[in-house]
C-alpha cells in the first residue's frame, strides 16, 4: 500500500496517520514522487514547494507524536495559484506577476496551515481565473488526466487535474462563474463552491469581487465537508465574509435525506445539452429518489440571461481589479520605459494574455460614461431577477439538481478561437454564481469515456444540506464503473 | 457702456482626518515624521488579493463634521471605486463615495465685514488619500519619481460647497472658519502647510443678466488662504478680461503658481477623466443607524458660533471673540476663567491680547496651559480692584508662567501698587524736572507727552504705580506750572 499512498482520500489518509500506518512525511513523499512522475504530462502545477511540504509534514508528525490531532493534520493539499502565499511565488498564471513573491498568506491558507495541512505547491489555472479550459495559462496548458488530448476545464483546471491525477489529496480552487464546478465535472472529482461570504476572500487575488469564492476540489464528498469545515467562517479582514454559524459539516454528513425535495428546472435541460449528459443527471436524480428524495419541476425563467449578465458584471469588476498591475510595485518591470504612460502600456501589453485583455476592454467599455446605465446597471437588475428566481424556487424545494456542463471535456484548442463558444461551457454554472448560492459538482457518469457531473444548488448557507444530498447520492451510487485514466496507463 | 460681471465660486475642501489607523487598514495614520514607506502594509500598498475594511472612527469624524455643518445624515451610504491611472494611486482606483455620501444638504454661515453669507454644503464624503510623489533627478541625470506610500490610504474627507461664494474674501473667510471648526470638533489638525487641509476652487465669471453657463474653471494648488484669495482674484480678472474681448472661457483645470502669481492651464475638457465609478464590491453598503447619529450629535461640543454668541451677549467685544474662537483650547480656558468669576468682556480681551502673548512665549507649546483658570481670574480681580496695573499684570502673568506661583503671592512679594499721593507726587515732580522737552511738547499741545512722562514714572516704580492716579498727578503738576 505504501507505494500508492497518493491515491488516498483525505479522510482515509487521516485515518492512516492516526493509526500510525504511515507518517505524514511518507505520505508527502509519495505525493511528491507522484507529481515528479506524472506532472510533466498533466501540467497541473506551476510551483511545487517540496522542501516546505516536507518540513510541514515533519512538523505535523511531531505534533501528532506529542498527542495532537486534527481533521487535516499532516494531509497534503494543493493551492490554486490565485491564492496569496507568503514567501511562495504567486502568479495567477500570468506573465505580469512572474516572479512575484507575496509577503502574506491568504486567510484560507492561514486556516489550512493552522489546521496542520501540508501545502504541496501552486496549481496551474487560466490567467487571473479567466477561462474555462485552462488553455489561458501564460505558462502551459493543463491536460485532462482521463484523456491527455482533452482540456481539464477551467479556471481551476490545475487543481481539478491534480486531484484527478492523484497529485494531491485535495486542492483549493476559486469559482467566479463555475471555475471549481466545471473542471471538477470534466476531471471527475467533487467540486464545492460555498455561499458567497462563507470563506474569506482575503488573499484570493480578485477577478470579480462580487462573484469570487474559494472552493474545494476533492476525491469524495466527505473530503469536501472536511475541508469546508476548516475554511469556513467570518474574517475581520473581509467585510463581505459572513458571520453565520458554522455547522459540523463532516459530523452531519450522513444524515438521512428522506423527504428532501429536489427541484428540476427545464431551463437547464434544453438546447445545447448533450442528451447523454442529461440522461446521466436524470439517472442521478432517480438514484436520490430511491433513498427518499422527491422530485419537483420548478422554473428558473431568467436562466438564459445569466451568460450576458455575467459577461458584463465580471469584466467590469475585473477592469478595476486588474488595474493595479502596472509595473510600478511588483511583477514585470520595464526599466527602458521613459515615462509612466509608456511603462504602463508596455507592461500591460506584454504582461496580460489575450483573454485577460479582452475582458478588461469589455469591462472598461461597460463602465464608461454613457454606457454604464445600459450595461452595468441593467446587468445588476437582471442579476436581481436571477436571484429572485432561485428564492422563489427554494420556497418549494430544498435543493436544485442540474447538469454542470453541457458536454464532456473537449479537445485542447477546439474553442480557443471562439470566445463565445468557450463562454457557453459555463452556461449551467453561472446562475448560481450570480445568485451567490452554494453549489457543488459530483461525478454522475461517463460520456465517451469522460466524466460528467451532477450539479446540486442549495439556498444561502445550506452547505450542510448540499453535502448531505451529495453524500447520499455518492453512497447509493457506489463506485462508478469507470474507464482507466490515461495518466495511469503508461 | 461697460458690462457688469458676476462671479460664483464653489469650494472643494479635502481634509485629512485625525484617526488612529488608516482608512481601510490597520497602519498608523500619523506618519508625519516617519521615514518614507514605513507606515505601509499589503492593503495600503494595493498588493494582489487584499481587501479594505472601513475605519469606524473615520466614519464618525465625517458624520461629526456633517452635523457641525448642519447636514442631513442619510441612513444608507456606500463606497464606490473611482478609476484613474496614476502612479500615486496604488490600486489605480480610489475608494471614494459617488452618489450616496455620508452627509448631504448642509450650510455654513460666513461673515465678511459684518455681513453674513450662508454657503450651502452639497455633501461631505469619505475617501482614501494617495501616496506622495517626489520628482527628482537621479544620479545619472535622468528624471525620476520617488513614491512614499505612507500617505496612501490615509482617511480623507471631502467637503463640497454650493457655488454660493461671490468674492475671494468670502472664500478666504469660508476656509478660515472651516479650519477653525474642524479643529474645534477635533477631526483634523487642518494644517494647510502639511497638506491636512487642501482647498480647490471652481469659479465662473459671466456677464450680469445672462444665465449662468455650465463652464467652470477649477483652480488647484493653493497652499494658504492668502494664495486662495490671490488665485481667485487673478481668475476673476483673467476671465473678465476674456469676456470683455469676446473670448470664450474654456472648461479646464488650472494650477496656481504662487511665485509668478498666476494660474496656468493643466488640463482641458477633452482630457477630462471618465472615472468609471461603480459600487465598491468589497464593501457592503453602510447602514448609519439613527442611534449612532444621535450619539455623535449628543457628544459634539458647543460649536464656535454658539459660544461666540454667548460671549458677545455677556459683553465681550466681537472682534476679540472672533479671534478667540479660532482656538478651542484657549476658548475652553477662557470659559473656565469666566466660570471662576472674571467678567466675560475683561477675560476675553485680556486673554486674547495679554495672556496669549505670554502663552506664545512659552517654549513647551504642546503642553496644556499650566496655570489654573482660577489664578487668572484672581489676577484679573486684582487688576480690576486697582491692586495691580495693566503693565504689572502682564509681568505678574509672566512670573506665574515662570514660577508656577499664584497671582496673589507674586503681587504680595512685589509690594502693593503705589497709590499714595505723597510718594507718587515726589516721583512725578522728579520726572517733570528731568524731562523739559516733554514738558515743552505738552505745552505745544502734543498729547503724547503725557504718555511719555507716565512711562517714565512706571519705569521708576517698576510698574507698581496706579496709572490713573499718575495721569491725574502729572496733568495737575504740568497745568500748575503754567
Amino acid at each position: 500500500m505504501a507505494d500508492e499512498l497518493y491515491r488516498l482520500t483525505l479522510h482515509a489518509a487521516s485515518q492512516g496517520l492516526r493509526d500510525g500506518s504511515f507518517t505524514s512525511v511518507e505520505l508527502t513523499r509519495s505525493l511528491l514522487d507522484r507529481i515528479e512522475s506524472v506532472d510533466g504530462r498533466v501540467g497541473a502545477y506551476l510551483t511545487v514547494t517540496a522542501d516546505m511540504a516536507l518540513e510541514q509534514a515533519a512538523d505535523a508528525d511531531a505534533r501528532r507524536a506529542s498527542g495532537r490531532d486534527g481533521p487535516l493534520l499532516g494531509l497534503p493539499i494543493a493551492l490554486k495559484d490565485v491564492l496569496s502565499t507568503a514567501g511562495v511565488e504567486t502568479t495567477c498564471a500570468s506573465r505580469i506577476l512572474e516572479g512575484f513573491v507575496p509577503p502574506y498568506d491568504a486567510t484560507a491558507v492561514t486556516r489550512l496551515k493552522a489546521a496542520g495541512a501540508v501545502t504541496l505547491g501552486k496549481t496551474n489555472m487560466d490567467e487571473f481565473a479567466m477561462g474555462s479550459s485552462n488553455e489561458h495559462s501564460a505558462y502551459k496548458p493543463v491536460r485532462n488526466p482521463w484523456d491527455l488530448d482533452k482540456v481539464p476545464g477551467g479556471s481551476s483546471g490545475g487543481s481539478a487535474a491534480a486531484v484527478a491525477a492523484d497529485e494531491c489529496l485535495a486542492a483549493l480552487g476559486s469559482d467566479t462563474g463555475g471555475s471549481v464546478r466545471q473542471p471538477a465535472a470534466l476531471c471527475g472529482c467533487v467540486g464545492l463552491k460555498p455561499t458567497y461570504g462563507r470563506i474569506s476572500r482575503f488573499g484570493l487575488i480578485a477577478f470579480a469581487s462580487s462573484l469570487d469564492q474559494i472552493g474545494v476540489l476533492t476525491k469524495d464528498v466527505t473530503d469536501a465537508a472536511l475541508l469546508l469545515g476548516a475554511l469556513a467562517g467570518h474574517d475581520p479582514r473581509d467585510s463581505t465574509s459572513a458571520e453565520e454559524p458554522i455547522p459540523d459539516y463532516a459530523g452531519e454528513l450522513n444524515r438521512d435525506i428522506g423527504g428532501l425535495r429536489i427541484g428540476v428546472a427545464p431551463e437547464y435541460f434544453g438546447k445545447g445539452l448533450d442528451a447523454r449528459v442529461g440522461d446521466s443527471v436524470h439517472d442521478a436524480i432517480n438514484t436520490l429518489q430511491s433513498v427518499g428524495a422527491t422530485q419537483r419541476q420548478i422554473s428558473l425563467p431568467h436562466t438564459e440571461y445569466a451568460l450576458p449578465t455575467y459577461y458584463v458584471i465580471a469584466p467590469s469588476e475585473a477592469s478595476a481589479n486588474l488595474a493595479r498591475y502596472n509595473g510600478v510595485k511588483y511583477g514585470l518591470s520595464d526599466p527602458q520605459a521613459t515615462d509612466v504612460d509608456e511603462m504602463m502600456a508596455r507592461i500591460r501589453g506584454r504582461g496580460f494574455g489575450s483573454e485577460v485583455k479582452r475582458r478588461i476592454m469589455i469591462g472598461t467599455f461597460a463602465l464608461s460614461s454613457g454606457y454604464y446605465d445600459a450595461y452595468y446597471v441593467r446587468a445588476q437588475k437582471v442579476r436581481t431577477l436571477i436571484k429572485s428566481d432561485f428564492e422563489t424556487a427554494f420556497r418549494d424545494v430544498d435543493v436544485i439538481a442540474a447538469p454542470v456542463v453541457p458536454a464532456p471535456a473537449f479537445d485542447l484548442g477546439a474553442k480557443l478561437d471562439d470566445p463565445v463558444a468557450m463562454y457557453q461551457s459555463d452556461i449551467m454554472t453561472l446562475p448560481a454564481s450570480l445568485a451567490g448560492l452554494p453549489c457543488l459538482s459530483i461525478p454522475c457518469g461517463f460520456v465517451d469515456g469522460l466524466p460528467v457531473g451532477l450539479q446540486l444548488i442549495a439556498p444561502p448557507f445550506a452547505e450542510s444540506r448540499l453535502l448531505q444530498a451529495a453524500r447520499a447520492y455518492e453512497r447509493t451510487r457506489g463506485p462508478l464503473p469507470s474507464p482507466t485514466k490515461a495518466i495511469d496507463t503508461q | 457702456m461697460t458690462t457688469a460681471y458676476r462671479t460664483v465660486i464653489g469650494l472643494e475642501t479635502h481634509v485629512q482626518l485625525r484617526t488612529r489607523s488608516k482608512m481601510f487598514c490597520g497602519c498608523a495614520a500619523d506618519y508625519a515624521n516617519a521615514r518614507p514607506n514605513t507606515h505601509v502594509c499589503p492593503v495600503c500598498l494595493g498588493m494582489p488579493g487584499v481587501l479594505p475594511v472601513i475605519n469606524r472612527e473615520a466614519v464618525d469624524h465625517t458624520i461629526r463634521t456633517g452635523l457641525a455643518l448642519n447636514c442631513e445624515i442619510p441612513e444608507y451610504a456606500k463606497f464606490d471605486r473611482k478609476n484613474y491611472a496614476y502612479p500615486d494611486l496604488m490600486k489605480w482606483y480610489q475608494i471614494s463615495q459617488y452618489d450616496l455620501p455620508l452627509c448631504v444638504n448642509g450650510h455654513f454661515d460666513v461673515e465678511v465685514n459684518g455681513a453674513t453669507t450662508r454657503v450651502g454644503i452639497t455633501r461631505v464624503h469619505l475617501e482614501e488619500d494617495t501616496a506622495r510623489l517626489t520628482h527628482v533627478t537621479a544620479a545619472d541625470g535622468a528624471p525620476a519619481s520617488l513614491i512614499d506610500v505612507n500617505r496612501s490610504g490615509a482617511p480623507l474627507m471631502e467637503i463640497v460647497s454650493e457655488p454660493d461664494i461671490q468674492t475671494p474674501a468670502e472664500a478666504m473667510a469660508y476656509g478660515e472658519k472651516l479650519r477653525a471648526l474642524l479643529r474645534w470638533i477635533g477631526v483634523s489638525t487642518a494644517n494647510m502647510e502639511d497638506g491636512a487641509l487642501r482647498i480647490d476652487a471652481n469659479i465662473s465669471v459671466w456677464p450680469e443678466g445672462e444665465p449662468v453657463g455650465d463652464v467652470k474653471v477649477e483652480v488647484k494648488n493653493m497652499n494658504s488662504f492668502r494664495s486662495l484669495g490671490r488665485a481667485l482674484a487673478f481668475e476673476i480678472e483673467r476671465q473678465t478680461a476674456r469676456r470683455e474681448r469676446g473670448q470664450p472661457i474654456e472648461q479646464e483645470t488650472r494650477g496656481w503658481d504662487e511665485s509668478a502669481g498666476v494660474t496656468r492651464s493643466q488640463r482641458t475638457k477633452e482630457y477630462a477623466h471618465d472615472y468609471r465609478y461603480f459600487p465598491e464590491p468589497d464593501l457592503p453598503p453602510l447602514h448609519v443607524t439613527r442611534q449612532r447619529v444621535d450619539a455623535l450629535r449628543a457628544a459634539l461640543p458647543r460649536l464656535p458660533d454658539q459660544v461666540a454668541a454667548d460671549l458677545i451677549n455677556q459683553g465681550a467685544p466681537e472682534a476679540d471673540v472672533a479671534e478667540l474662537v479660532q482656538d478651542r483650547p484657549l476658548t475652553d480656558y477662557t470659559l473656565a476663567v469666566i466660570e471662576a468669576g472674571a467678567s466675560a468682556g475683561e477675560a476675553v480681551t485680556w486673554i486674547v491680547h495679554e495672556f496669549r502673548r505670554a502663552l506664545n512665549a512659552q517654549t513647551n507649546k504642546s503642553a496644556a496651559i499650566p496655570i489654573p483658570p482660577a489664578e487668572v481670574a484672581s489676577l484679573l480681580a486684582l487688576r480690576a480692584k486697582g491692586s495691580v496695573s495693566s503693565t504689572m499684570a502682564g509681568e505678574v502673568l509672566d512670573e506665574m508662567f515662570a514660577t508656577g506661583k499664584s497671582a496673589s503671592t507674586i503681587v504680595e512679594a512685589r509690594g502693593p501698587q503705589i497709590s499714595g499721593q505723597d510718594e507718587l507726587l515726589a516721583i512725578a515732580r522728579q520726572v517733570i524736572q528731568e524731562n523739559p522737552q516733554a514738558v515743552q511738547d505738552y505745552r505745544d499741545g502734543k498729547g503724547r507727552a503725557i504718555q511719555y512722562l507716565m512711562g517714565q514714572v512706571m519705569r521708576i516704580t517698576r510698574g507698581k504705580a496706579n496709572p490713573s492716579a499718575v495721569s491725574t498727578l502729572i496733568r495737575t503738576q504740568l497745568d500748575a506750572m503754567e
